[in-house]
């Protein structure tokens, strides 16, 4: 304990890092997945063919394998894409950006899965009721799909954000100081991985506890015309 | 003037030099990924199937709130479906070893300073946690009219939950069972990142043996593609087998009638 206390200047600082990881991938999921949502619901045969790729391929790929060829493979097609036309010179990509870009992608696919189911459930009719009082597709959205949706979506919302805090420990693999790597190293080097590992469960943990009760509080407010059975 | 080239040769070149991927390279370290793969379908089977049985009689006791245990599981599935499957395996491979009572453990030597076995043990507890909790969901969610008409007919509780609820629990807990299983599949990666030569372990070998960027990683990828499209195939097939009489009935095609 003693221990853990004296090392607390850098458990903050990467959990920190964790949340704003986890915060930015988030945003950066969602709209991939309203992207994603609208592609799969389209009229187009062509959007649906890709947004229909894009939550398969995700679906079938792991996290790290992506995140490891986005991070390695990425930073070399960068640099050969500026090798070949002259325009920038080398460049390192940096950690952070690999990581949100790869959890924002991912966890899109399964926000476009979540986002979809949520429009279908509200009723056509209700579309179709807003469209001939004459309102534009915009306020459609606005004021009839988006308010609604939330609440549909909530629940599966809640989950996607809970195994996404929990994908952001493999940043550390591809050497992001987050709180895994922090205090990976903090216990290495005090032969105490038992206890640094252990702390890192219990900070993860009110993490997901946190938001657990934070979003039940948010679906308490989005249903409160609606009735529980 | 130029020596003839086999064709085997000419197509080395074009993989070494012009071709985006070193396809010849990949071809020639095949039978690796094959073992990578072969080392993955063991974690990751094994971690179900052990999994799988611990799951069993938790989920019986946290759908029948027994009453010390009920709160015990529910504080083990929690804790580990709350926190990341790469900090539990951490935990188990590097921290077990922080006590001297642990390492001086008769297990110590053939088992928990084995990475693989470590592996094993965290996948197996953390999918025995997830199990536990969607089981629960389908114990409880057994319908009324079934237990009491299986009461009707004279059964003990056990042979009660072994001909009734069970089965039909486990046929509803099908479709998220396919879940659990891709989610398994996807987490057995972590095991490269403790030395073990899985999928992914041999991806990165080749990487870093070679100075490679994409070859390791996206081979591993389309293994895993792979894998994960036999799964669901063969979830899609236990669906049909087992759902069967909850797909909508197939109604006998009657001949279009003839116009006049």
């Amino acid at each position: 304990m003693g221990l853990i206390f004296e090392y607390r200047q850098i458990l903050i600082e990467g959990t920190i890092v964790t949340i704003s990881l986890a915060v930015l991938s988030l945003l950066l999921s969602v709209g991939f997945g309203l992207l994603g949502a609208f592609a799969k619901l389209s009229p187009s045969r062509g959007l649906r063919r890709i947004g229909n790729r894009y939550t398969t391929f995700v679906r079938s790929v792991p996290e790290l394998v992506l995140m490891m060829l986005i991070f390695y493979g990425g930073q070399a097609l960068l640099n050969d894409i500026g090798q070949a036309t002259g325009l920038w010179g080398y460049v390192d990509v940096n950690q952070f950006i690999a990581g949100v870009l790869t959890l924002g992608f991912i966890f899109g696919a399964y926000m476009a899965e979540t986002f979809r189911g949520a429009i279908l459930a509200i009723p056509r009719g209700q579309i179709e009721a807003a469209l001939s009082v004459g309102m534009s597709a915009r306020q459609v959205f606005t004021l009839v799909t988006w308010p609604q949706m939330v609440r549909y979506a909530l629940p599966s919302f809640t989950n996607n954000w809970l195994v996404l805090v929990k994908a952001t420990a493999l940043v550390s693999v591809i050497g992001l100081h987050d709180l895994v790597w922090n205090a990976f190293s903090a216990g290495r080097s005090n032969h105490a991985l038992f206890t640094f590992m252990f702390a890192v469960l219990v900070i993860y943990l009110i993490i997901t506890a946190v938001s657990d009760g934070a979003l039940r509080w948010v679906d308490r407010k989005y249903s409160v015309g609606e009735r529980k059975a | 003037m130029e020596p003839e080239r086999t064709f085997l040769e000419y197509l080395r070149d074009i993989s070494e030099t012009t071709a985006p991927l070193d396809f010849m390279l990949i071809f020639d370290n095949l039978d690796r990924f094959v073992e990578g793969a072969w080392v993955t379908l063991q974690l990751t089977f094994l971690a179900l199937l052990l999994g799988g049985l611990i799951a069993i009689p938790l989920a019986i006791a946290r759908a029948y709130r027994k009453p010390v245990l009920n709160p015990i599981i529910w504080g083990y599935t929690y804790a580990f479906r709350g926190t990341p499957l790469l900090v539990q395996t951490y935990l188990f491979y590097f921290g077990l070893g922080q006590f001297e009572a642990v390492r001086n453990s008769f297990l110590w030597s053939p088992i928990l300073s084995d990475p693989w076995w470590c592996v094993l043990i965290a996948f197996t507890l953390n999918t025995a946690a997830y199990t536990t909790e969607f089981l629960r969901g389908a114990i409880e969610t057994t319908p009324r009219g079934e237990i009491e008409a299986a009461k009707a007919a004279g059964m003990s509780p056990w042979t009660r939950m072994r001909l009734v609820v069970l089965p039909s629990a486990f046929r509803r807990a099908l479709p998220a069972y396919s879940n659990e299983v891709i989610f398994t599949l996807h987490g057995s990666v972590i095991a490269s990142t403790v030395t073990l030569q899985d999928l992914l372990g041999v991806g990165r070998w080749l990487n870093g043996r070679y100075y490679l960027a994409y070859e390791g990683f996206v081979t591993a990828m389309l293994f895993y593609m792979a894998i994960v499209f036999m799964i669901s195939l063969a979830f899609r097939y236990a669906e049909k087998r087992y759902l069967k009489h909850l797909r909508p009935r197939e109604t006998e095609k009657s001949p279009r009638p003839a116009l006049a």
